[in-house]
């Protein structure tokens, strides 16, 4: 019967087919899975890059790639990861899908916006494949002048315009969520009412409009630099290279909360269904997320703290760094707190975000270790702030999608995933990404020097481990990625409520119509209201 | 009206909230282009407060009557933009098309002026990367100048060619009759894009024509 009715019904999947109807579309869903299918191609191919740094560092000397190719490899992982795949990841395909849905609206504000979106970091994309295919890149993914304006011997302007294209598609998805947010709310949906996930993609979307130009125009700056041999930055005539600092990290320090946050967004809609309780302090919550976007723009100077910066401004920012710390705690306590008395399932989802608040507490708490001055300089460049990093980017950002996919992975594409391997692979994920990347803490803090291709012996047991970690966490990625496209075909029907969920989202069909909603929903009750559900039942 | 109520577009409700999402989209788009040109400003800043004798030096070879009648027109061709606007939410469609192709105009007006100038710093060996021979008061702080100089006025006069080819588009439709007193939200967000390309010059113009010409080494 299911089966029946679920074919019949028109979805956004059906409603058109045809190449055409998919590059053309102004439907966010679609969009969605254009965005989705693109950044997953860029992840894999920046894992590829990943795979190959493991592998030269599994023994002391340089002797699988040479060191000019090695600089290569970590700065093509670097831009891609970050520019490539971890800011559009959850923003541009579980945002573009889920926002309009989630606040019951038809569509976003600016459809044709945000298909222009797609193309222009389609076009980014392309520029930045193209230069790798031409020889790559080798100044890492910060761009640092002089060496990005006189000295390195790649394809910096390529690279660095296809980075000044795909942030404009950040700024315009940005807006987009931004107005949308703003102007598109269904009736009776006030701001206060509004899911956790939404808030947390509001203030993401302001760092995405106020950062990513900054960062944009200082890339333009060293590629006419580099093109015409000027010397806005170069002290050689008179330009200052602590400058570019400041703009690259007045943009690339906020940028890790573009990251993070949506991810922040996802671990509240998850935590709160699978132990089907209000998520504790709500108001606190959705304002640490705006307290997190805000602190984020007034700490760019902690990357700085040993580049010729004034003490008095270090003390400032090291200073600031710490208060970041405020709101992160906030949230892992109040979803703690959320999990308290609550009804607890332990469905994928719910894996993942546990994943996601062991390792952003670790991630966190050694981030207030480095805006500690003292400790910073001891451990500046090392691989300590690798792994301090990868626990935030990877652990953080990349478990929480990870959780979101499961989590709305029946919506999206109406087919269940399968529960078995599905845990499996959290679980493979979560060992071989602490196996990758705990012992780079010990590294660091021993000594280790971050972007070295080759190493002394004394380091090397750290290294195999870190690699043996890698590829675990390789196949943990790879099973996902096999049983999501098995169950497009092969899995379940999704039911329209699978996980008895009461967000806007989960109260239309699966996968949802073309206009997501038959009647415009009326709100009429705080999110995570689970009592609704129960009378809806009894009703 | 049946034609009117055509321009509401699928996602929106009513054509209230359409103008709403409309006009507040720009806002955040004008917020966006604030932090773009905001870096330059801020490079500007920082090297105009370190060298601040090699900037006035340098401010004295740029021309100071063409860039004050570039000023004057561009000042101008926003107040034509606002007359636009104006005829666009009365009605009068001649008007209309009349003001937006007199804001074309001195736009285009704008930018031959700039052009001109640019071509007399490159003929005077003042265009870094092109022709830079200047070798009097500390050349290399005022290569700095004239870099953020054409790094800024380049930046701008973009936005100004950009923004012809908004107005033009513009000014195509309101000649089709694609607006009425009810529905001109995109002449009105077309002018608050115009009016933010107009207010950058204003800052500009002060900065590298006008303050510590005195200045000099």
């Amino acid at each position: 019967m299911i089966t029946a009715t679920v074919e019949t019904r028109d979805n956004y999947l059906t409603h058109e087919y045809g190449v055409k109807s998919w590059l053309l579309t102004k439907d966010h869903k679609r969009i969605a899975l254009l965005y989705l299918a693109s950044i997953s191609f860029f992840f894999f191919l920046g894992g590829i890059f990943a795979t190959i740094i493991r592998l030269e560092l599994l023994t002391p000397p340089g002797d699988l790639v040479s060191a000019q190719t090695y600089n290569k490899l970590f700065s093509l992982h670097g831009i891609i990861m970050v520019f490539l795949f971890l800011i559009p990841s959850i923003p541009a395909t579980l945002g573009n899908f889920f926002v309009p849905m989630m606040i019951g609206a038809k569509d976003l504000a600016f459809p044709k916006i945000n298909l222009l979106s797609w193309y222009i970091y389609m076009a980014g994309g392309a520029c930045v494949l193209y230069a790798m295919l031409e020889g790559g890149v080798d100044t890492g993914w910060t761009f640092y002048v002089p060496f990005s304006t006189s000295y390195a011997n790649t394809y910096v302007i390529l690279t660095g315009v296809g980075i000044f294209i795909a942030g404009f598609s950040s700024i315009l998805t940005g807006l987009n969520f931004i107005v949308t947010i703003h102007r598109m709310r269904a009736p009776g949906l006030t701001w206060f009412r509004l899911p956790l996930f939404i808030w947390s993609m509001y203030a993401t979307s302001l760092i995405q409009v106020l950062g990513t130009p900054v960062v944009a125009v200082t890339i333009l700056l060293v590629a006419v630099e580099r093109g015409f041999h000027l010397g806005i930055f170069d002290p050689a005539l008179g330009g200052d290279p602590v400058l570019f600092q400041h703009l690259f990290w007045f943009y690339s320090h906020p940028a890790v909360y573009i990251m993070v946050l949506p991810g922040m967004g996802i671990i509240s809609e998850v935590v709160s269904v699978y132990s089907r309780k209000k998520v504790f302090g709500y108001r606190f919550v959705a304002f640490s997320s705006v307290a997190i976007a805000v602190l984020g723009f007034l700490v760019w100077g902690h990357h700085m703290f040993v580049a010729s910066q004034s003490v008095y401004a270090s003390l400032v920012f090291s200073f600031l760094s710490f208060f970041v710390a405020v709101p992160s705690a906030i949230k892992v306590f109040n979803w703690t707190a959320t999990l308290y008395k609550g009804s607890i399932s332990y469905d994928t989802p719910m894996l993942y975000a546990f994943g996601f608040i062991g390792l952003f507490t670790i991630g966190g708490l050694t981030g207030t270790f480095l805006a500690t001055l003292g400790f910073d300089v001891h451990v500046t460049d090392t691989y300590f702030v690798v792994a301090h990093f990868h626990y935030i980017m990877v652990g953080g950002t990349l478990m929480a999608y990870l959780g979101g996919m499961h989590y709305w992975w029946p919506k999206m594409t109406g087919r269940m995933y399968p529960e078995g391997w599905a845990k499996l692979s959290a679980l493979v994920v979560f060992l071989g990404f602490n196996l990758t990347f705990f012992p780079q803490f010990i590294l660091g803090y021993l000594g280790m020097p971050r972007r070295y291709w080759a190493y002394p012996e004394e380091f090397q047991v750290y290294h195999v481990l870190s690699t043996a970690g890698a590829s675990v966490l390789a196949v943990g990625y790879l099973i996902p990625a096999a049983y999501f496209i098995w169950s497009l075909r092969y899995g379940k029907i999704a039911p329209d409520n699978p996980w008895n969920a009461p967000g806007l989202e989960w109260q239309t069909s699966s996968p949802p119509p073309p206009e997501n909603f038959e009647i415009t929903p009326v709100v009429t009750s705080e999110a995570y209201d689970y009592s609704i559900l129960e009378e809806m039942k009894v009703g | 009206m049946a034609n009117h109520s055509l321009a509401l577009r699928h996602q929106f409700d009513d054509v209230e909230q359409q103008k709403d999402a409309s006009t507040f989209g720009m806002w955040i788009f004008l917020a966006t282009e604030v932090l773009f040109f905001g870096g330059m400003f801020c490079c500007y800043t920082v090297y105009r407060s370190r060298y601040p004798m090699a900037f006035g030096n340098a401010s004295n070879h740029l021309d100071l009557i063409l860039g004050a009648v570039s000023t004057a027109i561009l000042i101008f061709s926003s107040f034509t933009m606002a007359c636009g606007v104006n005829s666009a939410a009365t009605g009068a469609k001649n008007a209309l098309v009349g003001f937006l192709s007199l804001t074309i105009l001195f736009a285009a007006a704008f930018l031959v002026i700039e052009m001109s100038e640019w071509h007399m710093l490159y003929k005077e060996g003042l265009m870094p990367g092109f022709n830079f021979t200047y070798k009097e008061f500390d050349p290399g702080h005022v290569q700095l100048f004239f870099c953020m100089y054409f790094a800024m006025t380049g930046l701008h006069a973009s936005h100004v060619t950009i923004g012809i080819g908004i107005l033009a588009v513009m000014a195509i439709r309101a000649w089709r009759g694609a607006f009425g007193p009810e529905y001109f939200t995109p002449i009105e967000i077309s002018g608050l894009y115009w009016h933010f390309v107009d207010l950058v010059w204003i800052f500009l113009f002060p900065l590298y024509y006008l303050i510590a010409r005195h200045l000099q080494g």
